[in-house]
């Protein structure tokens, strides 16, 4: 067997028992706990933490060549040009000279700002809002499910007579207010909305009001 | 007078459960941590309200302030094979190496086929690039017009072979009688806030052209207003 060595020269004093060296059991943490930080670091940062939200929407399909458009009550419109400008319109559009003889559309200039469109839709919309407002109350007090009130705030929105709104824009327009206008709509409990295109008559129009 | 003595204590103090937990945190990042892809293009979003989080099966385009569009699948095998199908309709072979590298990468700008007038890079040169240089080209969008819609191409081969992997997910699960969780293909738009409303129209309408009417438009969470 091989036998290890243990002289080690002028060794041979008062002990004759060899004695492991007494060591301390703590090591020095710190190059560890730098380098756990500097990697805890890194994760932090480049991990994405939250997935992008986004906003369901459903388009109209083109309705097929010869259909009359759909009649709809209680109707508003907005139309959305340069420079986040923003105008509405009641019900039906009727232009200038119009067979019927009714006095032609004007558009009315609003902003987006909260005493602009906010309050115009609050206005517009009030019965919903007191309906939807009611239910929710009967929510909290736990009188209905939650899944019911689901259905019947779903259902409030899209009752024959809710305020439906079409949301229209010219060329110039940009992205962000039209996300502003349907969020907008989501805030004040508008179901029934559609981005539709714009008619030669209603640009002409908005050409001659925004000048 | 006599001096208070201070009771002398040891400088250096237990480091243990530090590490303990700065050790957690880093095993929690790193097995969360879906690290962040870099695309070609920046796209500042609206913020909305809503709070729904976007769907995991999704194609998406995004269209930057120019109105240039950009185009991507999530799912990486549906996106080398849709790669496969639009060289077969555009006449183009991809080799495996151009498939596996285009399955990893995230949403790209490029024509597959020059359209007239385009001198920029197409997209089998695109693929080729290092990650780095890649980063750096300006794309120019899919072009989407109608005489050479390849963005309309992009979606549809997408949507089939999105639809052909759902299933064939589906009879595995039956084989193996796994319950199967089918999560049906979304639409994302993605685009920047300044982008002019006609830009992103026309891919609305390149989107309603093949009967797809139902988008996720993602946007920035805001906080909705305060009751005064």
């Amino acid at each position: 067997m091989a036998e290890v060595n243990t002289d080690d020269g002028g060794g041979h004093g008062k002990h004759d028992k060899k004695r492991a060296k007494k060591s301390s059991t703590r090591i020095d943490m710190t190059p560890m706990v730098d380098l756990a930080f500097l990697l805890l670091t890194f994760f932090v940062l480049t991990s994405t933490f939250s997935k992008p939200k986004t906003m369901e929407i459903n388009f109209p399909a083109e309705p097929p060549p010869g259909v009359e458009p759909m009649k709809v009550n209680n109707a508003l419109t907005f139309i959305m040009t340069i420079d986040n400008g923003i105008f509405y319109y009641d019900g039906e559009f009727y232009p200038e000279g119009n067979a019927k003889g009714v006095p032609p559309t004007t558009l009315i200039k609003t902003d987006f700002s909260s005493e602009g469109l906010h309050k115009l839709l609050l206005e517009r919309n009030k019965p919903t809002i007191t309906a939807i407002d009611k239910l929710k109350e009967q929510l909290m007090k736990k009188e209905i499910a939650d899944t019911t009130y689901k259905r019947l705030a779903v259902g409030e929105k899209g009752k024959k007579d809710a305020l439906t709104v079409l949301v229209k824009s010219d060329d110039k327009a940009i992205y962000k207010n039209i996300i502003d206008v349907i969020d907008e709509l989501n805030i004040c409990n508008v179901g029934k909305y559609a981005i539709v295109d714009m008619g030669q008559k209603e640009l002409d129009l908005l050409n001659a009001t925004n000048k | 007078m006599a001096k208070i003595k201070m009771p002398k204590s040891n400088p250096s103090l237990d480091m243990t459960p530090m590490v303990d937990l700065a050790f957690l945190l880093v095993t929690f990042f790193m097995l969360t941590a879906t690290s962040r892809v870099t695309e070609p293009v920046i796209v500042d979003t609206p913020s909305s309200i809503s709070d729904k989080l976007l769907p995991e099966n999704v194609i998406m385009i995004s269209i930057d302030a120019a109105g240039k569009s950009f185009f991507n699948i999530n799912n990486s095998d549906v996106r080398k094979r849709t790669l496969e199908k639009m060289g077969q309709q555009y006449n183009i072979t991809f080799t495996e190496e151009e498939k596996k590298r285009f399955g990893g990468m995230t949403s790209f700008g490029v024509p597959i086929v020059p359209v007239p007038g385009y001198t920029g890079v197409l997209l089998k040169e695109y693929i080729n690039m290092e990650d780095s240089k890649r980063v750096t080209t300006k794309s120019a969008g899919i072009p989407h017009d109608s005489l050479h819609n390849q963005l309309r191409d992009w979606i549809q081969f997408g949507r089939i072979e999105a639809a052909k992997q759902a299933k064939a997910q589906k009879e595995k699960a039956e084989k193996l009688d796994r319950p199967f969780k089918y999560e049906p293909l979304r639409f994302a738009l993605k685009a920047d806030g300044k982008t002019n409303y006609i830009a992103v129209k026309e891919v609305i309408k390149v989107f309603t052209d093949i009967d797809i009417y139902r988008f996720n438009l993602i946007t920035d969470l805001e906080q909705g207003p305060t009751a005064e």
